[in-house]
């Protein structure tokens, strides 16, 4: 029987950057995953590859649009076998850098599946087979993530019917493909078939695409969406699948839907409703571990469970289920395993949806804050007015900030636009530092870039921004 | 079994953080004990459980929030079972297995299962709770690198008093507010500093027990209070007036079940005072260099009680008739020793009465009630000689000692306040002149 200082169970973004800074503060550290390599769902099957696709899409929507600036290409040629190994490149090269980085770290890393045995002792079952190992431990990490949500009593075992997983797999370029969900998964991914030339129908439950963001920026990409796409269905429900001879036939459920588009045959279908975390973790009711009621692993504020020497992260202990939520977890932990007093407290943890728009939030939002009855101020600044903006041909942006109106305190950014996703992270260190309008405003910005929309909006707040005329309202 | 809720705390008061939990599995509590301690936006509360019982499982730990009419804890009938509990305690660090041995054991019935399985994690999860619990409230305008060094100093960054521009709190606010704790200057982490005490076993027998929560709770405010530069002004007030004006209508008052005591008529008077001297209900504001002047008159009266002392605050003293004041005052008191005050009872005062009359002494120095900046104390009653027209004659005289922020209030202003508290019970057509 082995035994370890600290045991990770799971090598995703949290599990892999709590193994790592584990290793880096002198602690004996293994790390257990069923691939070959670090790098969970976002490297292997998420964030990495989609941006990897979505940015070939965005190559192809430029191309087509240049024609505009004079330049035009013909049709793209899509070799889908050369498009699927640059992807997997790309996933190869991480991971396996991963795995480079663990050795060099004197992690163990072991692929295989975890099992408890109590609060002390894993059992793990090698992913190659052969014989489970025990290995004793001082502190775990639990950090399992999260799997895709299927449509309760709906989803029918078929090739055709995809989760995200399988549809970053591009097995091939459908005619027609049906996103169930218009969540930022379901966005995202609807977005690559759309460039690479399947009609995409987005079909979603409620009266709008990225419920939790502000409405104003959804209208942004909303607009754009509908000229990608060949349908966007909203307060639709699928209520049915079935398997027919040439796809998958789709029973849909609205006000008004026309006969025609109750029941239609998709050639595929994702299924993008949202992830559940993986907190059925055999052996976990042999500790004193607590699931509470979503699923998701009960933890404090120093992402400790109900047993003292274990820790959980990531998508298995709640929402935002983000990369970068997981990976600020890790390091608490890590922190309070090691006698710190820390806890995961932020103020804000950046969302962004890399759809072209990209979305990006932070903090409070404008609905979070209506919602609350919270005196807040909104200062927007539309994109129509940057210079930078209009000489890349697309004024399809706003930035926005939430201010309190008390104190003047950023408490929220929204951004929409080309590159949203990059700016957001200004927001975040704004409301991180407690920085007033006046200090974005203050900061000189390099002109002509995306980012001075951040200081022309605190501008908008005060009532003079170069160059929006919008005198504040006395 | 029976489940204990979170009653009604108040009015506009509908949640609150767990501060501390009073009692464990196990326990055996009687009705009206004390369970948990709760943090509302206006005071730290103990909420007591209604009823009676064992302690079978608790639902709410330190950091939670909790909801009105929320389960706190399950109540079961019968003997206390320590023994039990230890015996879950013991299981911690062995290994895995016996967990399950005793899950599976016999039980008396299946409440015992329950009670073992959370007993060992509570008891962990409530020590490791407290030193981690979340700063309540909106988020504090303070860098992560700040944040950080005050959760491992052991402060609340919510507690520390930002220099920044709005608020704004630097590593060295932090550092400044730990230093000022240390030396006993301000409140840390809740916690009244003082110099190490010395044995006193060496002396003599002692024992120990420990403070209360409103002892607690006064220890601090009164510490807190005392920063404010005080000045104490003593005055004496002929009630010969008064003493007859009550005589004379004892009789009527009695009929109406309220009995007229200085205290109301002395409330009265303050509010016709307040009118005339507004700084007395004033509060001071350091931060912005402002004085905030309250529009409306609610007075504190301290009421001494067996937990200790309460300060009930009766409203808009002003618009009441004395009659009505005293009625008040009898139930407000009532309540007091009942333990039956809400928080709303307690809240909102801007000058405060403390009456010792009633048990003697000649005059004592009150501590103003912060952020009041004023309070009044009177003392016995006692028959003194007095120089009129030429000779001394018995009368009956009312110590007053008025203890003021000097910050707000000037000494002359102090005098002339207590002369006319005093001239009003000398000849009460005085206030009219």
């Amino acid at each position: 029987m082995s035994s370890t200082q600290l045991v990770v169970v799971g090598g995703g973004p949290g599990g892999y950057a709590a193994a790592f800074y584990a290793a880096d503060l002198g602690m004996q550290v293994t790390l257990i995953d069923m691939e070959a390599n670090p790098g969970g769902v976002c490297l292997f099957r998420g964030c990495i590859p989609s941006k990897a696709l979505l940015h070939v899409a965005k190559v192809a929507s430029e191309a087509k649009h240049a024609s505009a600036w004079g330049l035009t290409y013909t049709e793209p040629k899509i070799d889908l076998g050369k498009l699927r190994s640059f992807k997997d490149s790309v996933v190869a090269k991480l991971t396996g850098g991963l795995g480079q980085i663990s050795k060099m770290r004197k992690v163990t890393f072991i692929q295989g599946k975890a099992s408890f045995v109590d609060a002390k002792t894993l059992s793990i079952a090698p992913a190659g087979g052969g014989a489970a190992q025990s290995l004793t431990f001082e502190h775990a990490i639990i950090a399992t993530g999260s799997y895709p949500t299927r449509i309760p009593g709906l989803s029918i075992e078929s090739p055709r019917v995809m989760d995200s997983t399988g549809a970053l797999d591009l097995p091939d370029i459908p005619k027609s493909l049906l996103v169930v969900g218009g969540g930022y998964i379901g966005l995202e991914l609807g977005s690559v078939y759309a460039a690479l030339g399947t009609k995409v129908t987005v079909v979603e439950m409620t009266d709008g695409l990225l419920p939790g963001a502000d409405r104003d920026l959804v209208t942004f990409l909303a607009r754009r969406l509908e000229t990608v796409m060949h349908k966007i269905l909203l307060k639709t429900r699928v209520v049915g699948m079935e398997e027919a001879k040439d796809g998958i036939r789709v029973l849909m459920e609205a006000e008004g839907l026309t006969d025609e588009n109750k029941a239609q045959v998709f050639d595929r279908v994702l299924v993008s409703i949202g992830r559940k975390p993986n907190s059925a973790v055999p052996g976990l009711d042999k500790t004193a571990v607590k699931v509470g009621d979503r699923g998701f692993i009960t933890v404090d504020l120093a992402m400790r469970t109900a047993e003292p020497n274990i820790f959980a992260i990531g998508d298995v202990v709640g929402e935002p289920m983000l990369a970068h939520k997981a990976s600020h977890e890790a390091r608490v932990a890590v922190e309070a395993i090691q006698g710190h007093k820390v806890a995961f407290e932020p103020q804000a943890i950046p969302a962004v949806v890399f759809t072209d728009p990209e979305v990006a939030w932070c903090g409070l939002t404008e609905t979070e804050a209506k919602k609350q009855g919270l005196a807040v101020e909104i200062a927007k600044f539309p994109w129509a007015a940057l210079g930078r903006a209009l000489a890349i041909d697309r004024p399809d942006g706003m930035t926005k900030l939430v201010i309190d109106s008390a104190t003047q305190r950023v408490l929220g950014v929204g951004v929409v636009g080309a590159g949203a996703g990059e700016l957001i992270a200004e927001g975040a260190l704004a409301i991180e530092m407690g920085a007033l309008a006046s200090d974005l405003k203050l900061t000189i910005h390099p002109h002509p870039t995306m980012s001075e929309t951040l200081m022309e909006a605190a501008e908008v707040f005060f009532g003079h921004s170069t160059h929006v005329y919008r005198p504040k309202k006395k | 079994m029976t489940e204990v809720k979170l009653p009604e705390l108040g009015e506009n008061i509908e949640k609150g953080d767990v501060v501390r939990v009073l009692v464990n599995v196990g326990d055996a509590i009687k009705a009206d004990q004390p369970i948990v301690e709760l943090e509302t936006d206006k005071a730290t509360i103990e909420v007591p459980s209604a009823v009676g019982g064992v302690v079978a499982e608790l639902k709410v730990k330190v950091g939670d929030k909790i909801k009105v009419g929320q389960v706190l804890l399950v109540l079961r009938d019968g003997p206390p079972r320590a023994a039990e509990s230890k015996e879950a305690t013991g299981s911690t660090g062995t290994t895995g297995t016996a967990v399950p041995a005793v899950a599976t054991a016999p039980a008396p019935k299946p409440a015992a299962v329950v009670d073992i399985a959370t007993a060992r994690p509570a008891a962990a999860a409530r020590a490791e709770a407290a030193a981690i619990a979340p700063a309540p409230g909106a988020p504090v305008p303070a860098s992560p690198t700040v944040r950080r060094y005050a959760r491992e100093l052991g402060v609340n960054i919510g507690d520390v008093p930002g220099s920044g521009p709005a608020g704004r709190i630097s590593q060295d606010d932090v550092t400044a507010f730990v230093k000022k704790a240390m030396t006993g200057g301000g409140r840390g982490a809740g916690a009244v500093r003082q110099a190490p005490l010395p044995d006193f076993s060496k002396f003599g027998a002692t024992e120990v027990r420990p403070m209360s929560n409103i002892r607690r709770k006064t220890a601090e405010h009164l510490t807190a209070a005392w920063q404010a530069p005080h000045v104490t002004q003593h005055d004496k007030a002929d009630v010969t007036a008064v003493e007859d004006f009550r005589k004379a209508h004892a009789a009527q008052m009695e009929k109406t079940g309220v009995k007229l005591t200085v205290t109301a008529i002395v409330i009265k008077i303050l509010s016709l005072g307040i009118a005339k001297y507004p700084q007395f209900a004033s509060s001071v504001d350091m931060a912005n260099e402002s004085i905030v002047f309250k529009k409306y008159c609610h007075i504190g009266v301290a009421v001494d009680t067996p937990m200790g002392l309460l300060v009930p605050v009766i409203r808009d003293v002003d618009k009441k008739t004395i009659t009505e004041i005293a009625a008040e005052l009898a139930t407000l008191s009532q309540k007091a020793r009942d333990k039956k005050l809400s928080i709303d009872d307690m809240s909102g005062g801007v000058f405060s009465v403390t009456n010792l009359g009633g048990i003697g002494g000649t005059s004592f120095t009150p501590i103003v009630n912060q952020p009041e900046v004023a309070i009044l104390g009177l003392s016995r009653t006692a028959i003194e000689p007095v120089w009129v027209d030429g000779q001394f004659v018995p009368r009956p005289m009312l110590p007053l000692s008025l203890s003021y922020d000097h910050r707000v209030i000037d000494g002359a202003d102090a005098a002339r306040f207590l002369r006319f508290v005093a001239g009003a019970l000398e000849q009460p057509m005085s206030v009219y002149l």
